[in-house]
């Protein structure tokens, strides 16, 4: 098993420049969930100018709907990020730093991560126990009615990803 | 005639659904042989998580994937069954809703209009079939979304003939790509209606991972159609590698003389399927 990079969360942006698709690394820090329902309120929140629950400059947004037990993720990865393909070119020029998901994104999501110097982490996917076993908070941040496609604040340590897109376009897709 | 209270069908679904939290076991010896010859570092990483990871959940009982799925339930009622006490699909629902709610599972189900979640993951996805016997066995299968949405449909013509199921095959795993959580195992149903043909590809998904056919010549097909996938290079999570699809799994069921149907549909790596025979 190769080596693992730290990185913290919320991002600095010169520290993802350094970057490269495929590098492994473990997050530490703070990320918000959001999935289907969120990514359509955020975006119809920046299209309409209103405040966001979430401020987005730096942040990493991880596609997620986690199973909770007692007010605790249990089981908490990615879900497929291509669904929020729609929206994610948008988040990423209103300050988003990085989407932590699974699978290949769309050429507008390419073009945005690197007109804009960010990345995209993949998670595992299949793997929702062990990433809830490094979630170490969780909060409701916004939308309690959307159940498990709320916005949620984790605080995680050791979380493991890979570098999927980097800040130059790089990909682990073969693309 | 034999009596089953609706009670123990619920209380048997409930039980059915901690198959949530562990991968069968044919899914977890298949993932240990791909993880074993891959060679892409990056497929390698992920199975190995993968397979650290339903160790993990099976131990604790959590959810080997926050996708919990819809709950999919195969049901082989015996004529000679009477059920006492309620209707067999709302047992089933209570059992589901119980089963999800006490291991916290996750609710993903929702209208598809108004998008509100009923919050419990009814209603079950049931399928009875009426079979010779007292015997009720019940089937249930948590199936993600992130495969489910890779199911495609093709009403061919006859003339395109087996080249065309091949064709359609391999085109439906490259179109899914690295979105269904390769490896995956795929459903094949050839024939039938439209709806015969994806319902015989969701049935294949419950045979043990890599059971082949009992017709030679689909065992076959299944066969040249694995080597054709995993020479597509998807490998585990899209991140390319050895093996895009751990089986193909192939049924059919006649059809009319102006169609050769053909349905696909996705199963992620992780399997989860439960049995219970009351």
């Amino acid at each position: 098993m190769s080596e693992y990079k730290r990185l913290s969360a919320p991002f600095d942006k010169a520290a993802l420049s350094e970057l490269r698709a495929g590098d492994r690394v473990f997050l530490d820090g703070v990320i918000y969930t959001a999935r289907d329902a969120a990514h359509k309120r955020l975006f119809e929140g920046i299209q309409n100018g209103t405040q966001l629950p979430i401020e987005l400059k730096g942040q990493g947004i991880y596609y997620v709907g986690a199973c909770f037990k007692d007010g605790k993720p249990i089981s908490a990865g990615p879900t497929t990020a291509m669904r929020m393909d729609k929206y994610a070119p948008t988040l990423y020029d209103n300050g988003l730093a990085a989407s932590i998901g699974k699978g290949d994104r769309g050429q507008a999501v390419y073009d945005a991560i690197v007109r804009n110097g960010g990345v995209y982490l993949a998670a595992i996917g299949g793997a929702g126990a062990t990433y809830a076993h490094s979630i170490k908070d969780s909060t409701l941040i916004a939308y309690p009615e959307l159940g498990t496609e709320a916005i949620y604040r984790f605080e995680v340590k050791d979380f493991p990803l890979i570098v999927a897109i980097d800040s130059k376009g790089g990909n682990v897709y073969g693309r | 005639m034999k009596n089953i209270a609706y009670q123990d069908i619920v209380n048997e679904v409930a039980g059915l659904t901690l198959a949530c939290s562990r991968l069968t076991p044919s899914c977890t010896a298949a993932m240990m042989e791909a993880c074993t010859k891959e060679r892409n570092g990056n497929a390698r990483f992920a199975l190995e998580m993968l397979i650290k990871n339903a160790e993990v959940a099976s131990e604790a009982h959590l959810p080997v994937c926050q996708d919990t799925g819809m709950a999919v339930v195969f049901v082989k009622l015996g004529q000679e069954v009477h059920i006492e006490g309620g209707l067999l699909v709302d047992a089933i629902n209570a059992g589901v809703r119980r089963g999800y709610q006490e291991n916290g599972y996750r609710a993903s189900v929702l209208d598809p209009i108004t998008r509100v979640n009923t919050r419990d993951n009814t209603p079950a996805v049931v399928h009875i079939s009426l079979v010779a016997g007292d015997g009720l066995e019940i089937t249930f299968m948590p199936k993600g979304f992130g495969s489910e949405n890779m199911s495609r449909l093709y009403m061919l013509t006859p003339s395109e003939g087996m080249e065309g199921v091949k064709r359609c095959v391999i085109e439906a795993v490259k179109l899914a790509g690295s979105n269904p959580c390769p490896p995956i195992v795929v459903g094949v149903g050839i024939g039938g209606t439209a709806e015969k043909a994806m319902l015989t590809a969701k049935e294949q998904l419950l045979r043990e991972v890599g059971a082949p056919s009992e017709d030679e010549t689909l065992a076959a097909l299944e066969k040249e159609l694995l080597s054709s996938i995993n020479e597509l290079g998807i490998g585990a999570q899209g991140f390319s590698g050895d093996t895009t699809a751990f089986a193909v799994h192939i049924g059919k069921y006649p059809t009319h003389i102006s169609a050769l149907p053909v349905a696909v549909n996705i199963q992620c790596n992780a399997v989860r399927v439960s049995s219970v025979t009351l």
